[in-house]
């Protein structure tokens, strides 16, 4: 009964990885998704759990080729995340690690919501201990009002499925579409862990803000559950096209002023998070194959890029872009491999993030959504500033910066892990043919043919002509601030003031909406408070008098309610 | 007549004749026995009443011979027979775990009074649950309401005095309403048995009489179960009580008044008039969420626990209010199974905090800094009830809360689930301050904490264990609830369609 214990290698490793210390544990962890993985190759589809709860039939795991593809890819996660933090002491951390990546595979294998529910709680409560295990003032925030989102997108979820199984629906986990109200409460759950716009804030506050290692795992599992669900539940939704394109552009702006570079990286993991909810909108066999292919990929690049920062963290304690610079010097490696995530992310030929995006692209062109393809195409550059050009010349290259002394190549471990996914980001973005025979629906999908290349590397290589023309003639200014309105300069040829307007349109009207919202929570608390705390005229004690007066009232009011 | 046909009035006459009996001792420990094995008799002797029940349908037993409507009639049915088995229950549970703690709180020469007022308290409750009389609750009532009184004054803290007097003044005002009430049926119809009362009374219910009747009536429980606004008595008198007499209050009293409420509304008025009729339900719904929302947030603010959980009790009665407003099958049945479900919980959680009580000696929430680990056993009971009394699936309290949810969206009333999970949102802050200030407070220097003794813990873990297999096993609460009220509709559906 392999199906039934597809989640124990993992939860297991987190439960040795508590009590064992050293190479043992080193040992144990590595093997628990080695394990994990050949269980699911044991799988084979339609081989289901079922069991009867509360006199309901319920499927606690489903296997079938989508919650296998995503069965595979969190474990490969999860190893190149063990791999990468094997140099830490930090138990709670480690521990937490393994069970939010067991959480994440819990959810894909679970067939119904009540499964699927509980494991969504159980990634909200074990992926912010990753945030609080950097143990600093700011992260205690932001871990808090983390968990405060994951926990209330749990909530919402439950309460959708109530609704769902009332409907007559059944628990079982399938297309669950926006007909219904509880198709809806259900879809704003699945938004708020998919950060879909105005719910994103969560991502951006929290990863920044977690550990090195911490921001690896996270940036794995959390948005590609979600982005798993979205696909189970609401392929072909057509309102996903266009908030899928809502977040493939917005993130661009404020990626290219964030100074912190892990921030950059949230920012540009909602862009591609955006790509993947436009094909899951587009909903025909080539865009899900496309979306489910590059969140597989992008957990790749992803983890690569935010391993390689991490690195530099690790090594200078500092991840502020204009705080660094120049480090190619002492960490040649570190440099090479962070570069190639970027030119995954940044989707060149014969790297993964091309293989995949390319297919999302052509299918969004091939169902007629001209508008979306420009808005595509514009993401795809903008991502090719901010996460291909943006993170590798603001850490490595750049101006010299004070940490060059005291800088060396990160662990052993961490090397090992970065060269793991790089060598699969190109080796898949060669040979994509090993990941499309894994992908949902059978595909005669080929990503180099003459018109993708030729689309692609017409973006690719004018945007980067423009880029390094401006390095080379001095445009380009090292100084970060700066450097966000010179860009622009790249995109004027596309709309000159707009961007400039729009972007200030944002910002402004954010500002306000939110100080707005703000003071009028803030007033609500008080008063609510005022109220109900100890002294409040809710909670003390009152005089017998006062008590036997609201008797009175009491009798009066429902006398006259019963007479008329 | 056999033995076990008189098995309705032993459940009454046994802790009656032995509470007289135990003030007769002067040593506390005798008193406690003889306590002791009355009520584990009384709740003996109600397993089997309601097995009969199940088996057999209503078990009618005359007093004395006498048939009504001359006589007084004890009815035991599905409904009575379930809250007849929870006081029960309770009672020998919080008796079994209460002698050190009692022992520790009550001085020696009035613990063998203590204990006659526990039973006659008792004795009140279970009274009321089994009578058929109308007349007969308020006698009752005011058994278990006068010797309520003497239990809460006899509390360590000086301030239980004032709490008591408060509730003496309170209830009695309840108690005269209800009397009030029953005059008021008895003068149009000439019965105090309550199914004749039945029969007679939808002949006259559109009179003033009887509307004002069921005003006083209404309001008179109200204050009884502590519906929002009449509350206020409530938190102290459960704070400054000794902690044997909160647990057993805090599981019991309150419940018994909704219980003979619900008789009151479905098997004397009917489901028809209370529900329809009358606007009872919606003034139910109102009173119910401000009790959950407004009680909930108290308890966030509460320093002392036994006064945060005092003050979560009015929010779940709430709940409880809340379902019986819905005044459907489903909601009704919910109201009825969270009655079962909190009992669960607060006696779990009462009793917990009696026995950090019987060691540390407070119930502020600073003094239970570093609990979790010097009491592992009793913190993590308090976890688990907690867990419950939040409504975390696989628990009790996510069982109640669930059909709760089901009975408004039956109805569309979409607004009210979401305040419903939102109080469930405030209930898991409270209880997270208590786990927090237990799990990850640093505790006092210099102070030696051991767990609690093995006799105290035997109760709260039945207890606790009772809140994970009824989370996991439903067929026996929520079945026997659901018969309960199934059992009670039909007779009541006189005017308005009220049950589907």
């Amino acid at each position: 009964m392999p199906e039934v214990a597809v989640t124990l290698p993992l939860f297991l490793g987190a439960l040795l990885a508590g009590i064992t210390r050293g190479k043992l544990r080193a040992i144990l962890m590595l093997a628990a998704p080695i394990v994990g993985a050949y269980l699911v190759y044991t799988l084979t589809p339609g081989q289901n759990f079922e069991t009867t709860l509360f006199g309901k039939e319920l499927t606690p795991v489903r296997v079938d080729s989508l919650s296998v593809l995503f069965g595979y890819l969190f474990h490969l996660a999860a190893f190149i995340g063990v791999v990468y933090s094997l140099h830490l002491k930090d138990t709670p951390q480690l521990v937490a690690s393994l069970a939010y990546a067991a959480c994440a595979v819990g959810a894909v294998f679970a067939g119904d919501l009540l499964a699927l529910f509980l494991y969504w709680e159980g990634l909200a409560i074990t992926s912010s201990i990753l945030v609080f295990a950097r143990r600093s003032g700011r992260s205690l925030g932001a871990g808090i009002r983390y968990l405060l989102v994951q926990v209330f997108s749990g909530v919402l979820l439950l309460a959708g499925t109530i609704a769902w199984a009332h409907g007559g629906n059944g628990l079982d986990f399938n297309h669950i579409g926006l007909e219904s109200m509880a198709g809806k409460i259900i879809f704003v759950a699945f938004g708020i862990k998919a950060s879909f716009p105005l719910m994103h804030n969560w991502l951006t506050d929290s990863y920044p803000e977690a550990t090195p290692s911490g921001t690896v795992f996270l940036s794995a599992f959390t948005t590609k559950v979600a982005i798993y669900s979205l696909a189970r539940g609401y392929a072909g939704t057509e309102q996903l096209i266009y908030i899928g394109v809502t977040m493939a552009c917005f993130p661009i702006f404020y990626a290219v002023i964030a100074n912190d570079l892990r921030r950059v990286l949230a920012y540009s993991l909602i862009n591609q998070l955006g790509f993947m909810v436009v094909g899951i909108g587009i909903g025909t066999e080539l865009a899900l194959n496309g979306a489910v292919a590059h969140a597989f990929n992008d957990v790749l690049f992803k983890g690569l890029l935010m391993m390689s920062m991490g690195a530099v963290l690790h090594v200078t304690g500092e991840m502020r872009g204009s705080e660094l610079g120049g480090l190619y010097k002492k960490m040649p490696k570190t440099a090479i491999l962070c570069m190639i995530g970027a030119a995954s992310i940044s989707a060149f030929p014969l790297f993964n993030g091309f293989v995949s995006k390319s297919m999302i692209v052509t299918a969004v062109l091939e169902e007629g959504y001209e508008w979306v393809w420009l808005g595509l195409l514009f993401a795809a550059a903008g991502v090719f500033h901010h996460a291909g050009i943006k993170i590798p010349f603001f850490a490595f290259f750049g101006h010299n910066s004070k940490h060059i002394e005291t800088a060396h190549e990160p662990p052993k471990n961490m090397l090992v892990a970065m060269t793991i996914a790089a060598s699969l980001c190109i080796g898949i973005g060669c040979f994509p043919a090993t990941l499309y025979s894994l992908l949902p629906y059978s595909t005669d999908y080929s990503p180099y043919d003459a018109s993708h290349i030729l689309s692609q590397m017409q973006l690719l290589a004018f945007s980067a002509l423009a880029f390094l023309s401006l390095k080379l003639y001095k445009i380009y200014p090292p100084e970060l601030r700066s450097t966000h309105l010179d860009a622009q300069w790249v995109y004027r040829r596309f709309a000159p003031t707009l961007i400039r307007q729009s972007f200030r349109f944002v910002m402004s009207v954010d500002q306000a909406f939110r100080k707005a919202v703000l003071k009028l929570m803030g007033r609500g608390v008080l008063g609510l408070a005022r109220h109900h705390r100890s002294e409040g005229v809710l909670a003390r004690s009152w005089p017998t008098g006062s008590m036997v007066f609201w008797v009175a009232v009491l009798l009066g009011s429902t006398l006259l309610m019963y007479y008329v | 007549m056999s033995f076990s046909d008189h098995f309705p009035i032993l459940v009454v006459l046994i802790p009656l004749l032995v509470a007289p009996l135990a003030s007769l001792f002067t040593k506390g420990r005798t008193a406690w026995a003889l306590a002791l094995a009355a009520t584990w008799s009384s709740f003996l002797v109600s397993c089997f009443l309601l097995k009969d029940v199940l088996a057999n349908g209503t078990v009618r037993y005359y007093l004395g011979g006498w048939e009504p409507p001359w006589g007084i009639e004890y009815r035991v049915d599905v409904l009575g027979g379930f809250v007849l088995l929870i006081v029960t229950a309770i009672a020998a549970l919080v008796l079994t775990f209460g002698r050190r703690s009692i022992k520790s709180e009550i001085p020696e020469r009035r613990k063998s009074i203590f204990y006659a007022a526990f039973l006659l308290c008792f004795t009140g409750l279970a009274g009321m649950t089994i009578t058929g009389d109308a007349f007969n609750v308020f006698v009752f009532l005011e058994i278990s309401s006068l010797s309520s009184y003497a239990l809460i004054s006899m509390g360590r803290d000086r301030r239980a005095l004032n709490a008591a007097f408060q509730y003496l003044i309170m209830g009695s005002i309840g108690a005269t309403f209800i009397l009030i009430g029953i005059g008021f049926l008895y003068m149009m119809t000439g019965t105090l048995n309550m199914d004749d009362l039945a029969e007679r009374l939808p002949a006259v219910s559109d009179t003033n009489t009887i509307r004002a009747g069921f005003a006083f009536l209404t309001v008179g429980f109200g204050l009884k179960l502590a519906l929002f606004p009449l509350h206020l008595w409530l938190p102290n008198a459960y704070a400054y009580a000794p902690s044997a007499v909160s647990a057993f209050l805090a599981a019991t009293a309150t419940k018994v008044a909704i219980y003979s409420l619900l008789r009151f509304l479905l098997g004397i008025f009917g489901a028809g008039f209370a529900l329809g009729a009358m606007p009872l339900d919606m003034i139910l719904i109102a009173l119910g969420l401000a009790a959950i929302l407004s009680a909930s947030l108290v308890a966030v603010f509460q320093k002392n626990v036994k006064r945060m959980l005092a003050y979560s009790s009015v929010a779940q009665i709430g709940y409880i209010a809340l379902g019986i407003g819905l005044a459907s099958q489903i909601g009704l049945s919910a109201a009825v199974l969270h009655l079962f479900n909190h009992a669960m919980m607060k006696g779990a959680l009462f009793m917990a905090l009696g026995a950090i009580a019987f060691r540390i000696g407070s119930s502020r929430i600073e003094d239970f800094a570093g609990l979790g680990k010097r009491m592992p056993f009793t913190m993590a009971a308090i976890a688990i009830a907690g867990l419950s009394l939040i409504g975390i699936p696989g628990t009790a309290g996510f069982v109640s809360k669930w059909f709760l949810v089901l009975g408004t969206l039956e109805q569309g009333l979409w607004p009210l689930a979401a305040l419903i999970l939102f109080g469930s949102f405030l209930a898991l802050i409270y209880v997270g301050r208590i786990l927090e200030s237990a799990y990850f407070g640093t505790p006092k220097e210099g102070v030696e904490v051991r767990e609690a003794p093995i006799e105290m813990l035997i109760p709260i873990w039945i207890l606790v264990i009772a809140n994970i297999y009824f989370g996991l096993h439903t067929d026996f609460s929520y079945g026997l609830a659901e018969r309960a009220v199934m059992d009670l509709l039909p007779t009541a559906q006189t005017t308005v369609e009220v049950a589907q």
